[in-house]
């Protein structure tokens, strides 16, 4: 009888014994927990101070940043010149029409249940170019024109980034399909492409692309300098993206192959149907890492002179009228490229999660 | 009439339904296609640069520079060939890559490992870490470590002093450095005989536990060997070492090794952000061995260190190495971006200044290409090497 007076067993619930199962469960855990929590106070505090408690919000002037903690004035009062490089004041309504339709067309994406989710997605990436197409660069319709020297900020990553996730991923399908073709000189001209674009810094290709194009191109035609970065970032990435879809596809079993043939499916269809979404979906972390760095790797434009968000910040970070505003320069690009990157990679986890038919164990 | 028709048709479908046909035509077409633009982009340079009066040729390798480069592993000054640039700019390249891969290596290990562990605190802390510093772009990481951190230390009268030998200031970071007096040799020799000694050490040890199945404290013995044998050879000779120690003379530092501002900030920045990706690739790694292969050897007898060592590591390597050698690659192609903070790398030394000061641009591009060809292959290489190495061989 005595027994069933028996009292539940103690520290296996509860905040206690959490703590002593997560933090404190050797001496040398419990040495790492005070070690780490000990750097954690020492700096998340000044850290949140100089964010946020002693930043200095209100004023419009250089002397009104009075306080120990950041200077947001610099940023809020260079946050046009940020977002929108030199793009004229009375034409940035094109700008922001663009961000709207880039936001109504993602947005939803996150949002599980959302009417119309697809077809939004497949708007933002057939419709969406067209109508930027016209709406940035102007000069048709009767929109006034605005050069593409003019692009800057946040506005020119974004153009950057979207143009060459686009574009690379159609050609790196084309180039893996390539590198797995049973033609030995198709099959060796991708190779050889692939290998060579992935073997240099992305920084040559740029300097290739506005030094020495020009030097190739028959007198007369000249690309402006903007699609020129362009056809470089998005050849060096297509290559990345290559080797991503070549993995996926080596990991398609023979048979799929053989049943798709035996249907009498021909080549094009026999991918394009059996293959590829199969082969797609293998890989889909790897496709949103090369998207990923993609986007990080639009900064390198600023190297030959393009303004895009870290270009526009960079240049005036060492204004004398503001005094050591680079920090707080900084993590406002940081925080712009963190989102961006970080809302991207949720979304494939998402994504993979979904389309996960039970392959993987 | 009728039976030719029908004894011509067992040769197959028409020719253009055929596979092989087929073949043949599209890669007609696309060698046709190469060639065609490949001689037109010849063309065009070669007329583009006649009219703009650009020579070709490597003769310009020899022409003197006549520019300064604030980092020379090499001997160099100004009135040195152009040639000699590219030396410069290419070992100050292989310099920071070597000092990014060892210090990633190292910190993306740990930080790996970490984000494993059973400690909640240290998995949450190296996960924030991972998910903040890989989401921002390098460029924007050296511009903070370079404008916003390295540029604001103090001048170098109020230098950072660690134990009155190493210096930190705006100008850069100095370490004292060794001088090897004569004698030092037999330290030298002393390394090589402990090396030679360790692996003698260790096949005997091998070929004895497979012999009687005796354990030999193989790593034990090696590590006094290997310590005891140079610390005698010095000690015997002399101790023929001395420091170079930095100081202050005048405004600015003297002696000892400078790392140029340039330098740390690049360094810092490639290693911290390449070990974000590289703590992934291990932590994935390690969880793709299965539990099982753990308890087993637990059920084994083996304790933790050792199962550790011949179960799970092996097995995790076999996944780590690929994608390893990938960030190898990544971090010595990221090493151009020096040319943003000024670090003389071989971008910015070669496809740089020498490239403005010359125009001949078709060759410098290519020369760089090639180099950064070169070595991609051969970190892959040796990577490829040491994979077979550690590949389950499975029969």
């Amino acid at each position: 009888m005595a027994e069933s007076t028996m009292k539940p067993p103690k520290k296996t619930l509860g905040p206690i014994s959490w703590m002593r199962q997560h933090l404190f469960s050797t001496w040398y855990n419990s040495l790492l927990t005070l070690l780490v929590g000990y750097l954690i106070v020492t700096s998340v505090g000044p850290l949140l101070n100089w964010v946020f408690l002693d930043a200095n919000f209100k004023g419009s002037e250089p002397g009104d940043c009075t306080g120990a903690g950041a200077c947001w004035l610099f940023v809020s009062q260079r946050l046009n010149f940020f977002i929108y490089g030199f793009y004229p004041d009375e034409l940035q309504w094109r700008v922001d029409a663009m961000f709207l339709l880039l936001a109504v067309a993602f947005v939803p994406q996150f949002i599980e249940r959302f009417p119309g989710r697809k077809w939004l997605g497949l708007f933002g990436i057939t419709g969406l170019p067209i109508i930027g197409y016209f709406l940035i660069p102007g000069g048709l319709l009767g929109l006034e024109p605005v050069e593409s020297t003019k692009w800057g900020g946040l506005m020119l990553t974004l153009i950057l980034a979207y143009i060459g996730i686009l574009a690379s991923l159609p050609i790196g399908i084309l180039l893996a399909l390539g590198r797995r073709s049973d033609m030995p000189i198709i099959r060796g001209l991708c190779v050889v492409f692939i290998e060579v674009w992935r073997a240099v810094p992305l920084i040559t290709v740029l300097f290739m692309a506005s030094v020495m194009l020009p030097l190739f191109l028959p007198d007369g035609m000249n690309f402006e300098k903007l699609l020129r970065a362009l056809i470089g970032i998005t050849l060096w990435q297509s290559a990345y993206m290559a080797e991503v879809i070549r993995g996926g596809l080596q990991a398609i079993p023979r048979g799929q192959y053989e049943a798709a043939s035996a249907l009498g499916l021909g080549y094009w269809k026999k991918m394009g149907l059996i293959i590829l979404p199969q082969a797609l979906k293998f890989v889909i972390p790897g496709i949103v890492n090369t998207f990923i760095s993609l986007f990080k790797d639009t900064t390198l434009v600023l190297i030959i002179g393009l303004f895009d968000v870290l270009g526009t910040v960079q240049s005036t970070v060492t204004d004398p009228a503001w005094q050591n505003v680079a920090v707080e320069g900084y993590v406002f690009v940081a925080f712009c490229f963190w989102v961006f990157c970080f809302g991207i990679s949720r979304y494939s986890q998402n994504l993979e999660r979904k389309l996960d038919t039970g392959h993987k164990t | 009439m009728k039976k030719q028709t029908t004894q011509s048709s067992p040769a197959g479908p028409r020719p253009w339904y055929d596979p092989r046909v087929r073949s043949i035509f599209f890669q007609i077409v696309a060698i046709a296609l190469v060639a065609w633009g490949g001689w037109t982009l010849v063309d065009n340079t070669l007329s583009n640069m006649e009219s703009r009066g650009i020579s070709t040729g490597f003769g310009f390798l020899d022409e003197s520079a006549g520019f300064a480069i604030i980092m020379h592993l090499v001997p160099y000054d100004a009135t040195m060939s152009y040639g000699r640039t590219f030396w410069v700019g290419l070992t100050n390249t292989l310099l920071v890559s070597a000092m990014g891969i060892v210090a990633a290596t190292i910190l993306g290990f740990i930080i790996g490992v970490a984000r494993l562990s059973n400690n909640w605190l240290v998995a949450k802390i190296s996960l924030v870490y991972i998910e903040v510093i890989r989401n921002i772009p390098l460029l924007l990481q050296i511009f903070f470590w370079y404008f916003a951190v390295l540029s604001n230390l103090p001048s170098p009268r109020q230098s950072v002093d660690v134990g009155g030998a190493v210096f930190l200031n705006n100008r850069g970071l100095y370490l004292p450095e060794p001088l090897t007096q004569d004698g030092f040799g037999l330290v030298w020799a002393a390394i090589i005989i402990a090396i030679a000694a360790v692996a003698g050490l260790k096949t005997w040890a091998r070929k004895r536990q497979l012999a009687t199945g005796e354990i030999f404290p193989t790593f034990k013995v090696g590590a006094a060997i290997m310590v005891l044998l140079p610390v005698v050879a010095y000690a015997s000779a002399g101790q023929p070492l001395e420091w170079d120690i930095p100081a202050l003379k005048g405004f600015n530092f003297g002696g000892g090794i400078t790392l140029i501002p340039e330098l740390a900030a690049l360094w810092i920045a490639l290693s911290l952000y390449t070990a974000s990706f590289i703590a992934e690739i291990v932590r994935s790694g390690i969880l793709s061995v299965s539990k099982g292969q753990t308890e087993a050897a637990k059920a084994l007898g083996l304790p933790n260190g050792l199962s550790l060592r011949l179960v799970v590591i092996p097995q995790a390597m076999r996944v780590i190495i690929p994608p390893l050698t990938s960030q190898y690659l990544n971090l010595v192609k990221n090493s151009s971006l020096a040319t943003a903070i000024g670090y003389p790398d071989l971008v910015a030394v070669f496809m740089g200044t020498t490239l403005n000061q010359t125009g001949q641009a078709v060759e410098v591009v290519a020369i760089t290409m090639a180099v950064y060809l070169t070595i991609s292959l051969l970190i892959s290489l040796f990577m490829n090497i040491y994979n077979r190495a550690v590949a389950i061989k499975e029969r």
